[in-house]
Formats: structure tokens, C-alpha cells, sequence
């Protein structure tokens, strides 16, 4: 996969200190741009991609050739419209779409990280892709947006950067994951970790891929992405290409087909261990945690607007654990408004065609932007 | 603009923080944020109608008031504004209280039960009424606890908070009610509108 010549690279100088304590410098952070930054620097939105998003948010992926995973939401005359804002996206660290990850070379014993690579946290993500801002010369962004893992790095990066950004929307996300959340990531490591060929995440100097560890974790955590109903009304039954069960343990059922195809699309495009570090970043995220016990005091020092978005249907980040940031927010009289969308798609709504979603968003953002 | 809100705009000073309970499409807070220049905060139960206020650049969150409203801080508004619902909660009590702990000063507006044209309905049919202002059947009503403009007098007295000013509304006019015309004011009047402390 010839990447590079795609990807725009900042490389990041300035020493950067991970919670894990070790440090990093002059390492790689991969960025995308869409629309243009207005003489004022004030129209500018970083967005902050999900577990498997990257830079790519829209228009066609240069790597994989496909759509930007935020296609319909952002783009000319969108949700984020990119007539009018300029558009940021850094590929996270930790990341395989060229920021510094598990897949680079160690320049002091010049082999690849593997799992050598120091675990990252959200905050750390957060601190690296901050350096945008000096690099662009934006002084305070209009919006950070994110959905999912991207939501995180929204309320991490309001609550580090306090003064570096006017309106925030976290999008299907949680302040601290659950127990359940874990549960379901630990099961995506362990699919990795039992493949023979993750080789202790040495795969890339032996040249043989987990992918059937990677396609597993993949198969899993897409069913979290859905939901129950979603998943009957596509499915049900429904038989793939035959006309009755063939008594084995071929895929019977569409429902096996469409999560195989799911699991073997994703192997082309994710590195197993930036699947490993990136789940890690996400169990670790406990915002609550870091203010010791007392959420408003994350946000206490940003007079930003929230507007936080739920989906009746998502169960991996239930409307419950949005509502808990909103009610944080409203502790300390904070400007937060909230809405549940109603969608039977689950997590993945934010990513998909859900109308009233997009509208919503699209209305907070222009409205905000008009009266700012 | 319903009359209504005219009034209860009224009633708000300037620059102040107002949290509208049940703030349906947002007309009565985009009126206080030109009128009075207020910081306004909504709640709603109906998704379509956050997106409405959404769509108008005001805050608002989709919540329910009996569950919602014990996230707010003691004082937190200097207003709380209650817009023909009491009726229609499972304890007005506890709604009430909630409102003046999150408000300095609460106003809140009854839809009359005490109406003539409420008493008449059923003197002579023999049916629970059915009004303009009140168009639902009994076994559909959202409004479990319709009262009158004395009842909300007399509850005052009973769960103890003062009311501060109150008025009726009679055909789009307004008028002040005390103690000498409440018999008529709770006949003639179709909404009660009260500004309320503790």
C-alpha cells in the first residue's frame, strides 16, 4: 500500500509527555483539510475521528478509494459545510493512516514498534493534534466535533484547552467507559492476540498479518455498532444465496455473510496493533476520574457552548452516559443544550444517513456560527 | 404573539437568567432574548420541538421537568417559567418546590378549570368539559390535575409560597386578581398567570 505521497504530515517537534510518562518528539501527525480558513482564522473545526475513522472524513479516501467515513455530514452545503468552515481531521496517534504509530520504525533500534510502542491515552491524542492550531495560526477554533472515541477527544480536549474553541459538540459518546464498553474492546484484543500470526505483535518484521484476529475483533465490535432492531429489519432470516440451511457451519445466514465481508474489508485498511493501542486509549478515557470524582470541574473553565447529540437505539453509548455530560454542564450553568436523536441504527447513526441528525447539527453549527 | 407570552415578558427583567420549563417551540424565550435581553435556558419533552428551538440558535435540552430539573443548583435562574403544564405532572407539589429551589422566583400559568364555559359544559351535558383551550377526552387528556384559579390560591396556602403577583386573562385582556374579585376572576378568566417565591 503505497500511502505517503497522499498523506499530509506535520511533523511535531516540540517534546510530547504521555500519561504513560514516556516522552515523544519529532514524530509524524497526519492531517486532511477540506473547505478554506477565512482571513479572521475564525471558522475553523478540528474533528476528531472514531476508533477506525482517520484524517479522510470526506470525499473519496485516497488509500482505501472509498467515501470518507463523515461523508454525509460533512462536505459543500452539509452538516459541516465545508463551503463555510474549514475543516480539520489528524489521523490519531496510535493511528495506521501515517501519525505515529505501532507500525513505524523506532529510530533507536531502528525495528518496528510493534507493541514496543508506548500506550497512548485520549489526552494524549488530544495534546499531539493541539499543535494544529499553531501550525494553521488558528488562535481559537469555531467547533471541535466528534462522534464515538471522537466525542472523547472533544470533551478532553475543551477540558485541556479551555479557551480554544467556541462550540463544542460531543456526539454518541460517554465521559468514562463502562465496564461493558471494556468488555467488548478486551474481546476485539484477545480475537488479535489468539491469532497465531500476531506472532506477539511482531507481525510486520516476520511479514505475516493477524488478519483473522483482526477480522474477529472487526466482526464483533460492528454488531455493538448496531442495533437489535436495525440488524432484524436488514437480516431477519434471510438466507445468503441459497434457498435453505446447508446443515455446516458455512455462512447460512446473511447476517454471517455481511459481518465475514465486514470483518475481511476491514483487515485491508487497519493495523491489528493500532487496533490493540487505540481500544486501550479508549478504556482508559475516565474524564470523571481526572477531576476526582466531579465531572463539571472538567469543563469549569471554558465558557464554550455544548451541544450534545444521543441516538435512542445506541446501546454502546447509551443516551444515559450523553445525558451525564449534559447534566455535569448544567451543575455549573454551563451553555449546554441536548438532543436524542431517534434512529433505529445505532451507534453508527452519527455516521449514517440519519436526516434528523444531520439537520440538527447542521442548524446548531450555522446558528452558533451566525451569531458568534 | 399568543398574549400570553406578552405578559410573562413582561413580567421578566432585563438581563437575566430564565429557564423555561416545557419551552415547546421557543417563541416565549426568543421574545425574552430580543425583548429583555435574558440568558434563556429551555427544557422540552418533544424531540421535533428541541429541534425547532435548535434550529433558532437557542439552548435548550430535551428533558422531562419532573426528572430533569433536579440537575439544576439551588438559585441557579432568576426565573423559572412554567407555561400551562402544572396540570399535567403526577405530583404539582414536588414540581412546584423544584421550581422555586432552581429559581429565585417562578412564574407559572393554569389553564382556568373554574371557566363558566367549563362549569356550564358539564352542568348541562354531564361530560368531563371540552373547551378550546382544553380540547381532550377524558381517557386522553394529558391534564391529570386540572385545577382553578382559587385552587391555585388555596394550594399556595397549603404547600407555602407566596404569590406575588397574580393576573387573569379574559379575552386577550389582562387584569390584576385579588381577594375581593377572585369569585368573578375564577369564572371569567381562561388562564391564571402567577409570579411565585418562596
Amino acid at each position: 500500500m503505497n500511502i505517503k505521497e497522499n498523506i499530509k504530515t506535520l511533523v511535531i517537534k516540540k517534546p510530547l509527555k504521555l500519561d504513560c510518562g514516556k516522552t515523544i518528539n519529532n514524530f509524524p501527525l497526519a492531517y486532511e483539510t477540506y473547505g478554506s480558513l477565512n482571513k479572521n482564522k475564525d471558522n475553523a473545526i478540528l474533528v476528531f475521528h472514531a476508533l477506525t475513522g482517520d484524517q479522510f472524513v470526506t470525499g473519496i479516501n485516497p488509500v482505501t478509494k472509498k467515501d470518507g467515513w463523515w461523508s454525509y455530514a460533512v462536505g459543500p452545503n452539509k452538516s459541516i459545510d465545508t463551503n463555510k468552515y474549514f475543516v480539520i481531521c489528524a489521523n490519531v496517534i496510535g493511528g495506521c493512516m501515517g501519525s505515529f504509530g505501532p507500525s513505524h520504525k523506532n529510530p533507536d533500534t531502528n525495528k518496528i514498534y510493534g507493541t514496543d510502542f508506548p500506550v497512548i491515552t485520549i489526552n494524549d491524542m488530544v495534546n499531539a493534534q493541539v499543535s494544529l492550531l499553531d501550525h494553521f495560526e488558528i488562535k481559537k477554533l469555531f467547533s471541535v466535533v466528534g462522534g464515538s472515541m471522537g466525542g472523547m477527544q472533544v470533551l478532553q480536549f475543551i477540558s485541556n484547552y479551555p479557551d480554544k474553541a467556541n462550540t463544542v459538540v460531543p456526539i454518541a459518546c460517554t465521559s468514562n467507559h463502562s465496564a461493558q464498553n471494556i468488555a467488548f474492546n478486551e474481546l476485539g484484543r484477545q480475537a488479535i492476540a489468539s491469532d497465531h500470526n500476531w506472532s506477539d505483535g511482531k507481525y510486520l518484521s516476520n511479514n505475516t498479518l493477524p488478519d483473522k484476529g483482526l477480522s474477529v475483533a472487526r466482526m464483533a465490535a460492528h454488531i455493538t455498532y448496531l442495533s437489535k432492531k436495525g440488524l432484524q429489519e436488514k437480516f431477519g432470516r434471510k438466507l445468503q444465496e441459497r434457498d435453505a440451511l446447508k446443515f455446516g457451519f458455512d455462512a447460512d445466514f446473511q447476517i454471517e455473510s455481511y459481518l465475514r465481508y465486514q470483518g475481511s474489508v476491514f483487515v485491508d485498511r487497519f493495523d491489528a496493533n493500532s487496533y490493540l493501542y487505540i481500544t486501550r486509549a479508549m478504556d482508559y478515557f475516565d474524564l470523571v476520574k481526572q477531576f476526582d470524582g466531579n465531572l463539571s470541574n472538567a469543563f469549569k473553565k471554558t465558557k464554550a457552548k455544548f451541544f450534545i447529540i444521543s441516538f435512542t437505539s445506541d446501546w454502546l453509548y447509551p443516551t444515559q452516559e450523553n445525558k451525564d455530560i449534559v447534566i455535569a454542564l448544567n451543575a455549573i450553568g454551563a451553555d449546554v443544550g441536548f438532543v436524542e436523536i431517534k434512529s433505529d441504527k445505532g451507534h453508527d447513526s452519527f455516521l449514517l444517513d440519519v436526516p434528523d441528525f444531520l439537520k440538527t447539527l447542521k442548524n446548531f453549527l450555522d446558528k452558533s456560527y451566525s451569531e458568534r | 404573539m399568543k398574549t400570553e407570552y406578552k405578559i410573562i415578558t413582561d413580567l421578566i427583567e432585563e438581563k437575566t437568567r430564565v429557564l423555561d420549563v416545557g419551552c415547546d417551540d421557543g417563541t416565549l424565550m426568543e421574545s425574552l432574548k430580543k425583548d429583555k435581553n435574558v440568558d434563556a435556558r429551555g427544557i422540552e419533552i418533544s424531540k421535533d420541538k428541541v429541534q425547532i428551538c435548535v434550529s433558532k440558535g437557542l439552548t435548550v435540552i430535551e428533558g422531562n421537568a419532573e426528572l430533569d430539573l433536579k440537575q439544576f443548583p439551588n438559585d441557579s435562574f432568576d426565573y423559572v417559567v412554567l407555561g400551562q403544564t402544572l396540570q399535567a405532572f403526577v405530583n404539582p407539589e414536588i414540581v412546584i418546590k423544584e421550581l422555586l429551589r432552581v429559581g429565585k422566583k417562578a412564574i407559572i400559568t393554569i389553564p382556568n378549570f373554574g371557566h363558566w364555559k367549563v362549569r356550564l359544559n358539564l352542568l348541562i351535558k354531564g361530560t368531563m368539559p371540552i373547551t378550546e383551550s382544553l380540547p381532550n377526552d377524558w381517557y386522553n387528556t394529558p391534564n391529570i390535575h386540572m385545577c382553578t384559579i382559587k385552587d391555585f390560591v388555596k394550594f399556595s396556602k397549603i404547600i407555602n409560597f407566596k404569590i406575588f403577583k397574580s393576573l387573569a386573562l379574559t379575552n386577550k385582556n389582562i387584569s390584576n386578581i385579588n381577594n375581593s374579585n377572585l369569585f368573578y376572576k375564577n369564572l371569567f378568566a381562561e388562564l391564571g398567570i402567577f409570579l411565585i417565591e418562596k
